[in-house]
């Protein structure tokens, strides 16, 4: 086990690495930065701008230089906010990780109850509304549906506030400063919601349908229980095991922020700071950014793994 | 020896010709008994048939600015309205569907192709080549697709790339996005295929290393592959999409599904002027689901022993 968790920090560490060449030259290597881009600037103010950047040095020499720093949890200083990366990050984060939550609950809460309600109901109406639901689902084109509902709910309706994450100018605090930024979530969490619904009520449909096969679950009708308890007790209980993985590759969906949904709904999240940052070029922001995204997906990666023998002994890691 | 050896391959190969037909053939009524994928499968047929054929039956083909028609909603002249330019929308709903459609179905063949030889290689020969594909493999999937994504296109409109190569641009994109999933999928099944034993029958024929691969490894992975590449077209298409909404991807005046629906980044050709904006959603919306169960359909058909 301490052999096979020692492997995989080396790869993790290995990976991480070529993950951060991969993303420092890319942005390095593009033409035109935060400075050059800016119009008011004079030539010799851009010099001296790029000289207090380290913009002048050698881009092999950037890299080392951004590479130390960031091995000692510091991404740098954000061009365009003249605040250090990561506490710009932390002021966002907890926007996004708000909307992520409440989207992971409510899209585990459907799929685990409709997953199994139409693995009970094999091939009836109900299962194949589900299938066809499921696939709907899968196939939604993420900014035309948040288009499509602010079109809908905001613009014609009325019915919820378009974007941002609280009215313009209300000074409202305790439960009616909630109340509006729980109004103003509702569309954004739906269009989250309803995007990875599909995937999850197919797995847990399929484990469901997978479980009910095997022998415990014969045993336990034999013993004359009721139906339900089969299902919701012995049957659900097993089916639900493999899915605690999942919440190992949720970790960068919780914290990365949804990029797409936050830019369509202006929700001040990390998504939207980063689709901001590039409209300007704001490198730093955005290397620390997608390098922490990298890391969080690698932590996810091997959590993945440790809960899965943790929730199955059966697992035996190499 | 070897007139031996060609012997039996003689005998046995018409034998052989018949079997893999017949499984095939089994294979796809099999995929006809699924009324979804079926339905799924005509969709895209005629899908592409309009967006092909159409065109040339459309008056406004030529996309010309018409001044005296700017934003007019859907009318009998204009089934589906015009833009801001007075073009007609079906019309070019149509013609970035044949965009939209090849980008997808090409970088879907980029990357299958990559992902599987890639995949092979690093399952046949393992040791140092397995290291570095693998790794390279795993760097890639450690960035989450989307901002690499918009990283590669932000860079390719810093390099005030032509827009008439920005499509082949967009293809190598998104097929350097997907082919690390397919690569370690292929890997995977290498590893068990290379010690069966058909394999020890073909070290003993003494067969290249190229023939092994391409005429007794890889086949075996058709059925694989096939489904991969299906579902990859959607995502193909979906990802297209994202990219050029954002204008990172294709830009005007080639037109995608995508790139139409910038519209809705003006305000008011949002609230007032839907027509500019819903159809090509709902184009990609119906071409991605129907792929979607497409592909579906034929994982069933073509292995019915996996699990769904």
């Amino acid at each position: 086990m301490t052999s096979y968790f020692l492997k995989r920090v080396f790869y993790m560490a290995l990976t991480l690495f070529g993950a951060s060449i991969l993303i420092f030259f890319l942005y390095a290597l593009t033409p035109g930065d935060f400075v050059d881009t800016s119009p008011k600037l004079t030539a010799e103010r851009k010099l001296e701008l790029k000289a207090m950047y380290g913009l002048d040095k050698p881009v092999v020499e950037r890299y080392f230089i951004w590479m130390k720093n960031a091995l000692q949890g510091d991404f740098g200083y954000s061009l365009q906010y003249q605040q250090p990366v990561m506490s710009l990050l932390n002021d966002y984060i907890w926007n996004s990780f708000l909307l992520a939550i409440t989207s992971t609950f409510f899209t585990w809460l459907i799929a685990i109850s409709i997953g199994v309600l139409s693995a009970a109901r094999q091939h009836s109406w109900f299962d194949a509304l589900v299938t066809i639901g499921v696939f709907a689902a899968m196939s939604l084109p993420v900014f035309f549906v948040g288009l499509l509902f602010i079109k809908m709910f905001a613009v014609d309706a009325k019915l919820f506030p378009a974007g941002g994450m609280m009215t313009i100018g209300s000074k409202e605090t305790g439960l009616a400063y909630a109340w509006d930024v729980v109004q103003h979530m509702f569309l954004p969490v739906t269009v989250l919601t309803l995007l990875s619904v599909g995937t999850l009520t197919r797995y847990f449909r399929t484990n469901m349908l997978e479980v009910i096969q095997q022998d415990f679950v014969r045993t336990a009708r034999a013993k004359g229980l009721k139906e339900k308890v089969v299902l919701h007790k012995h049957a659900l209980r097993n089916a639900l095991l493999p899915a605690i993985t999942l919440l190992g590759f949720e970790l960068p969906a919780l914290f990365g922020g949804a990029i797409i949904t936050e830019k369509i709904f202006n929700w001040p999240g990390v998504g939207q700071l980063y689709m901001q940052a590039f409209s300007v070029r704001d490198y730093p922001l955005l290397m620390g950014f997608t390098m922490f995204l990298a890391i969080l997906t690698v932590i996810g990666n091997l959590s993945a793994d440790l809960l899965y023998r943790v929730a199955d002994p059966r697992v035996r890691l190499k | 020896m070897a007139s031996t050896v060609s012997e039996i391959a003689e005998v046995t190969r018409p034998e052989q010709v018949a079997l893999r037909s017949s499984l095939w053939h089994e294979a796809f009524l099999r995929l006809k008994k699924k009324r979804l994928a079926m339905v799924g499968l005509v969709f895209l047929l005629v899908m592409a048939a309009v967006c092909f054929i159409g065109p040339f039956f459309s008056p406004y083909a030529s996309g010309k600015i018409n001044t005296a028609m700017i934003n007019k909603p859907p009318s009998f002249s204009h089934w589906l309205g015009t833009d801001s330019l007075g073009r007609d929308i079906l019309t070019r709903l149509m013609q970035a569907g044949r965009i939209s459609l090849t980008v997808g179905i090409a970088s879907m063949v980029l990357s299958v192709s990559i992902g599987a030889l890639l995949g092979a290689l690093a399952g046949f020969y393992r040791g140092w080549v397995d290291q570095v594909i693998m790794r390279v493999a795993d760097v890639l999937m450690t960035i989450p697709g989307l901002p690499l994504l918009f990283i590669m296109g932000a860079v390719l409109s810093e390099w005030k790339i032509p827009t008439d190569y920005r499509i082949y641009i967009v293809m190598v994109m998104l097929s350097l996005i997907g082919w690390p999933g397919l690569a370690r999928m292929v890997r995977s099944q290498m590893l068990t295929l290379r010690e069966s034993e058909f394999m020890q029958a073909a070290e003993v024929l003494g067969l290249r290393d190229r023939r092994k691969l391409f005429f007794h490894l890889l086949p075996n992975l058709t059925p694989l592959l096939i489904v991969v590449a299906t579902l990859n077209v959607g995502g193909a298409i979906l990802s297209e999409s994202v990219l050029s909404y954002f204008g990172l991807g294709v830009v005007p005046p080639t037109p995608t599904w995508g790139n139409m629906m910038d519209a809705a980044n003006t305000l008011i050709d949002f609230q007032k002027r839907p027509w500019l904006w819903v159809p090509p959603g709902i184009a990609i919306f119906a071409t991605v689901i129907s792929i979607n169960l497409l592909g579906d359909g034929l994982r069933d058909a073509l292995d019915p022993k996996q699990k769904r």
